[in-house]
């Protein structure tokens, strides 16, 4: 029950008198207020700040420091009143909390410290309201995020007993935990560069003999280049395999972008190694001769500049995506409208539109390299128009991508917050919990036999008894809604017990009481049961004409619990589920109660309640006078 | 040139100024709070004491700070008792008992009046408010239908897991049973006159009207 409408109570209480010309059965004794005390004014002095409040202001919430009994640990007989030596600003908050009933987190807060306040006093994170909510999971993850890269930092310390794959693996992954390591990834860089040299140089024409054109240094020292490259791809390859048998999960690593980077690398080499020295194919491995320049990104390895560069294009693909459409757009639109400007000059260069595209994106780029240049006015016209467009649509992607810098920070806690979308569901299904705990508090309640003893007839020293578990609130609550049952001559249930309570009415809708016979019914069960059944939905069939639209909602809620019945079914699980209640039927007196005790609470409830205490079994309970409902059940609730 | 752009941007000023104005008047509308008369002038029409006032005002104020409920507001408040079933219904009827006035919300002066006969009052006016609950359509006679929508709503607040579960004809058979007791000269109506009556004549039922007498 949330907290503002706990004022409410009286008035609800007070319309219950609607109720009562409806009700054929007596209601429950009302709980009394014991120390029916005028509501004083409290006074928290929290670190040499004093707040004053109610004290049904703090009753609120019976599951916090202040709303329980627990304060009175802080209570000062001198000064009558109740000291914490806690943050005074802290607590502001928290008390108006218990005021609104909405917990707000302030942006200046420390978020440890307040979630230490909040753990001293007894409130669950979750509740913090929608509007802070934001603020607070951030902040939190914030500060874990920092936590784990310290805990990170102090990571070095080899933990013991790492097979020598994964001493590898690690050696690999941080080459600054060990010196072979180190080493290791040093000569790697080292040949890495040298490979790239070396494919740099080929190109280069030194010395030229005297009859012939300059030839590349390649075709001149054949042999050594060749062994140099075949120095580096041993060396590679080498390392690749290595990566590969220490790698955790190989099939993760053989689909990583690095490791696909490596074989491409290395790659030309075999198959040139491979191929003849056909003279159709040695295009094709020339070709194949530029894959070697992917070497150079063998370096991100050793960089964390260009693994956060990668990462930034790849994170802004989808920008970059939109603004190569655009451009491709204006570029096309550009290049008709120039060709068709151009058209009618003779000597034109602008021979067709796709021509056209390449004076458009020099244009554009404004690189003007001049090789296209237009002659007619109209040409003149539409081109400066295209170099004045061009200037302010290549200026899009830079703030694009200078942004996506700043957001790469973000983008991690993005994945972050997608983790967090769970963490939400659970923290939605704890609140729904707490919120739900009212409800389940009154079943939970009822379970354990408290409301027996506010029976008209029962005795009143119980009652004295179990009054000191609840809250006043709680109880007066509760009797609320045991005033709704007897007028309704109802029972609230747990929805599963609604199930198998609803299949016991079903096979209890043959007048016989005594347990064996209802244990045979649970032998013979089907039969028994599915005539049960039709007789059900006969009766709903008349029922759903004969009644207006809100009562056919009823009957329609009723129906549905009915076909449920028949979906679930095969033979052997309507078997299974009347031996169930069968063996319902055979425990002591048939009472429902004991059944319901051995099913586990679910821990959310009210921790209040003795969960343990089974109720006992109340065979002077006075028999409740039958309504004109199908159902006669010996029962102590 | 100048004085044409001058000009241009004065008249986009004042625009928005007049806008601002009509959103103002809006929020004015509907901030307007209700104050209600004087703690002795309430404590003269009804039974409670000042301290009980005072403690039923600030409860009142918390949920509604301006001073009136709506219909919403009241369904939201009456649907937190009672979390397994839809008591939007009932409350609505609720609500219509309390707005005395009929327009559409709640004072604190008709909230008060309403607790005064219920808690404080004596069994004809309670038997009375109960009559009038009843009678949807204030023509002075429960028929049926009035009393089948009302034992409906109060079927809707138990939810649907109840035990035994619930039949479709649960609420008729209440029905039925209210009306024998009730309906004196079996007329299919009843009268507030039968009312009182009948009800007097049962004693569960003036036990249970007293149930409530110490709730504040």
């Amino acid at each position: 029950m949330a907290a503002g409408v706990a004022a409410w109570l009286p008035f609800a209480r007070a319309a219950a008198i609607g109720w009562m010309p409806v009700a054929n059965l007596p209601m429950p004794v009302a709980p009394t207020n014991k120390n029916k005390r005028q509501d004083e004014l409290i006074i928290l002095n929290v670190s040499g700040r004093r707040f004053q409040t109610w004290r049904n202001t703090l009753d609120r919430y019976p599951d916090t420091l202040l709303g329980s009994s627990e304060k009175e640990f802080f209570f000062n007989e001198e000064t009558r009143e109740y000291f914490f030596d806690r943050d005074p600003d802290s607590f502001r908050s928290i008390l108006n909390f218990y005021r609104t009933g909405k917990l707000h987190y302030p942006r200046y807060e420390c978020i440890s410290a307040y979630d230490e306040e909040l753990a001293f006093f007894g409130i669950i994170p979750e509740i913090i309201s929608d509007c802070c909510y934001e603020e607070y999971k951030d902040r939190k993850r914030e500060n874990t995020e920092r936590l784990m890269d310290d805990l990170e930092d102090n990571k070095d310390n080899k933990p013991p007993n790492m097979t020598c794959r994964e001493t590898m693996w690690r050696a690999f992954e941080n080459p600054h935990t060990s010196t072979m390591a180190l080493v290791f990834y040093y000569v790697t860089g080292f040949f890495i560069a040298i490979s790239v040299i070396t494919n740099v140089v080929e190109t280069v024409p030194c010395g030229s003999m005297p009859n012939q054109r300059d030839i590349p240094c390649g075709e001149r020292y054949t042999e050594a280049f060749f062994c140099m490259d075949t120095a580096c791809v041993m060396i590679f390859t080498v390392e690749y395999l290595m990566r590969l048998f220490a790698a955790p999960s190989r099939y993760r690593f053989m689909r990583s972008v690095m490791s696909i980077i490596d074989v491409v690398a290395i790659l030309p080499y075999y198959i040139g190694l491979v191929m003849t020295n056909n003279e159709d194919v040695s295009g094709a491995f020339v070709t194949l001769r530029v894959f070697r320049v992917f070497r150079i990104f063998k370096f991100s390895r050793h960089s964390q500049g260009l693994r956060i560069l990668g990462y930034t294009l790849k994170s802004c693909a989808s920008e970059l995506g939109f603004l190569l459409f655009s451009l491709t757009m204006a570029i096309i639109i550009f290049a008709t409208v120039m060709f068709y400007a151009e058209k009618g000059s003779s000597s034109s260069k602008f021979t067709s539109i796709p021509a056209s595209f390449w004076y458009t994106i020099v244009t554009m780029t404004t690189l003007g390299y001049g090789d296209m240049v237009p002659k007619t006015i109209a040409g003149k016209i539409f081109g400066s128009i295209c170099s004045l467009s061009g200037v302010l649509v290549i200026a899009l992607p830079v703030p694009v991508i200078v942004s996506n810098f700043s957001r790469i920070y973000h983008q991690n806690q993005r994945a972050d917050k997608r983790r967090a979308q769970k963490v939400q569901k659970a923290r939605l299904a704890r609140m729904r919990i707490s919120k739900a705990g009212s409800s389940t508090a009154f079943l939970h309640s009822k379970r354990n036999g408290l409301n027996q003893s506010l029976e008209l007839t029962g005795s009143l020293e119980e009652d004295q008894q179990l009054k000191k578990t609840t809250s006043l609130l709680e109880s007066q609550h509760h009797h609320l809604l045991h005033c709704l049952e007897k007028t309704t001559n109802h029972e609230f249930v747990d929805e599963r017990l609604y199930e198998q309570g609803y299949l016991q009415t079903a096979l209890q809708n043959f007048p016989s009481q005594s347990p064996s016979l209802s244990s045979e019914e649970g032998v013979t069960g089907t039969c028994c049961s599915r005539r049960t059944k039709k007789n059900i939905q006969a009766l709903n069939a008349t029922h759903t004409h004969s009644h207006t639209h809100n009562l056919q909602e009823l009957s329609a809620l009723h129906i549905h619990c009915g076909e449920q019945q028949p979906l679930n079914t095969s033979r052997s699980s309507l078997n299974l589920m009347s031996d169930e209640s069968g063996s319902l039927n055979c425990k002591s007196s048939g009472l429902v109660t004991t059944a319901i005790i051995s099913i586990p609470t679910p821990p959310s409830n009210n921790s209040r309640a003795n969960p343990d205490a089974p109720p006992p079994p109340n065979p002077d309970a006075p028999p409740r006078p039958n309504t004109g409902s199908d159902v006669v059940k010996i029962s102590a609730l | 040139m100048g004085a044409v752009v001058g000009t241009l941007t004065m008249q986009t000023r004042q625009r928005p100024s007049r806008a601002r104005d009509k959103v103002d008047d809006e929020l004015e509308m509907t901030m307007v709070s209700h104050r209600p008369e004087g703690l002795e002038q309430l404590e003269a029409q009804t039974n409670f004491t000042k301290q009980e006032l005072q403690v039923l005002y600030r409860g009142f104020k918390n949920e509604c700070p301006s001073g009136v409920v709506n219909e919403e507001t009241f369904k939201h408040i009456y649907a937190q008792f009672f979390p397994h079933g839809d008591a939007s219904t009932y409350a609505h009827y609720l609500f219509n008992a309390f707005d005395t006035g009929n327009n559409g919300s709640i004072k604190f002066e008709d909230f008060v009046m309403g607790l005064s006969t219920l808690l404080r009052g004596t069994v004809r006016d309670k038997l009375e408010w109960t009559f009038h609950l009843y009678d949807i359509n204030r023509d002075g006679f429960i028929n049926r239908e009035e009393m089948t929508e009302i034992v409906r709503a109060i079927y809707d607040m138990m939810g649907k897991y109840t035990y035994p579960a619930l039949k479709g004809d649960v609420a008729k058979q209440h029905v039925d049973t209210f009306f024998e007791k009730m309906d004196k000269n079996k007329d299919g109506v009843v009268t507030l006159e039968e009312f009182v009556i009948a009800c007097q004549e049962d004693e569960n039922m003036m036990r249970s009207m007293q149930l409530f007498e110490n709730v504040m």
